[in-house]
């Protein structure tokens, strides 16, 4: 029996979506079987992320509504050996699935896969509450803003309050230089308000922007510093203790090694 | 350039993160404890209804706030009197 994570986060645009790509891809990379699920009914977009939009058949709701089987709407990745994606379906809305049809269908997932890793919409409401109800924990993706890490605090609330403790954090879009001139929230300041752990520091990388031009994933960058956070994360996430990396691109050391080619 | 000499010669005025931060604090206090404007207000009138069996309040002036500071948070009442009551035998005699 698989792990179900979900990745959520209340706030729109902090980077879920991208989150969700590159710790499946990750996982797989690591040879795990792993299935994304696109819980984002009405507007799906892990599909375009991964390269994999015109592929689509069948979606989350032609399952849960009987109308095909789950091995038929599962796509397999093209570059990445063991992962699968169940897209969300774009004509309908939240409402064409419930929190116990979700419940189900995670449950015969996980069957079959190592990880089950849910795409979350943004907002509290019921496209929420249909991608929490199968998972088994929970990673809250915030960025270093007052909105973000308050919409953060309110969805580690309902979380709890779901029965689904301990959600793990994740701070994306990090700017290390912001932050050493005092001019953003650094990962001290956000831990501290929001009493949770850390699994892993993203730092801001226009290499995610080009990654996802091409529907490619950062974490398959071997260069990119966000792919490494990413990486990080992944072994974070099977369990192995990874430190966190060095956030400070500035150094001269570092410069020189990214010349040379050695990061 | 200029932002950086006022920061310079403004070492004790709070940076850009301090001030996030401390409005982040002030919003989760209210986020956390559930409080509404409306909880406010059902509140004040309560506050309004018992006070007055005691002592003549000015209505208009009553506020009610949640305030945190440093490490604790507090409600805070500010009720203007403008007279006090003469208290009836049994409430001053007590139990």
């Amino acid at each position: 029996m698989g792990e179900v994570i979900v990745v959520t986060s209340g706030k729109g645009g902090v980077g879920k979506t991208t989150t969700t790509a590159n710790l499946g891809v990750g996982l797989a990379a690591l040879g795990h079987k792993v299935a994304l699920i696109d819980a984002d009914i009405g507007l799906r977009n892990l599909d375009v992320l991964l390269g994999l939009e015109n592929r689509i058949v069948y979606d989350l709701t032609d399952v849960t509504g009987g109308r095909c089987r789950l091995k038929q709407a599962l796509i397999k990745d093209k570059h990445c050996e063991g992962l699968h994606l169940l897209p969300a379906s774009q004509t309908k809305d939240k409402t064409a699935v419930n929190p116990e049809e979700m419940k189900k269908l995670c449950q015969d997932i996980a069957q079959e896969f190592e990880y089950v890793i849910v795409d979350c919409p943004a907002g509290i409401e019921q496209g929420f509450r249909n991608a929490i109800a199968g998972a088994d924990k929970a990673i809250v993706v915030t960025t270093p803003e007052v909105a973000a890490v308050r919409d953060a605090d309110r969805i580690i609330g309902l979380l709890e309050a779901a029965e689904l403790r301990n959600p793990k954090l994740i701070i994306n879009r990090f700017r290390y230089k912001m932050v050493q001139q005092k001019d953003m929230m650094s990962i001290e300041d956000i831990i501290d308000i929001l009493a949770v752990d850390l699994l892993g520091v993203v730092p801001e990388d226009e290499q995610v922007v080009v990654s996802t031009n091409k529907g490619e994933s950062v974490i398959q960058d071997e260069r990119s510093r966000s792919g490494q956070a990413f990486r990080n994360i992944v072994r974070r996430i099977k369990g192995e203790a990874i430190p966190l990396m060095n956030l400070n691109q500035n150094g001269m050391l570092n410069k020189l090694r990214r010349i040379i080619g050695l990061k | 350039m200029l932002e950086f000499l006022t920061r310079l010669f403004s070492r004790e005025s709070s940076t850009s993160k301090d001030i996030a931060k401390e409005r982040l604090r002030l919003v989760l206090v209210h986020d956390r404890a559930g409080v509404s404007p409306q909880l406010l207000q059902a509140l004040k009138s309560e506050l309004i209804k018992v006070i007055s069996n005691y002592m003549e309040i000015d209505e208009q002036g009553l506020e009610v706030n949640l305030d945190s500071s440093e490490n604790q948070v507090a409600l805070i009442a500010n009720i203007p009197i403008k007279q006090m009551k003469r208290l009836p035998e049994n409430i001053v005699s007590g139990p």
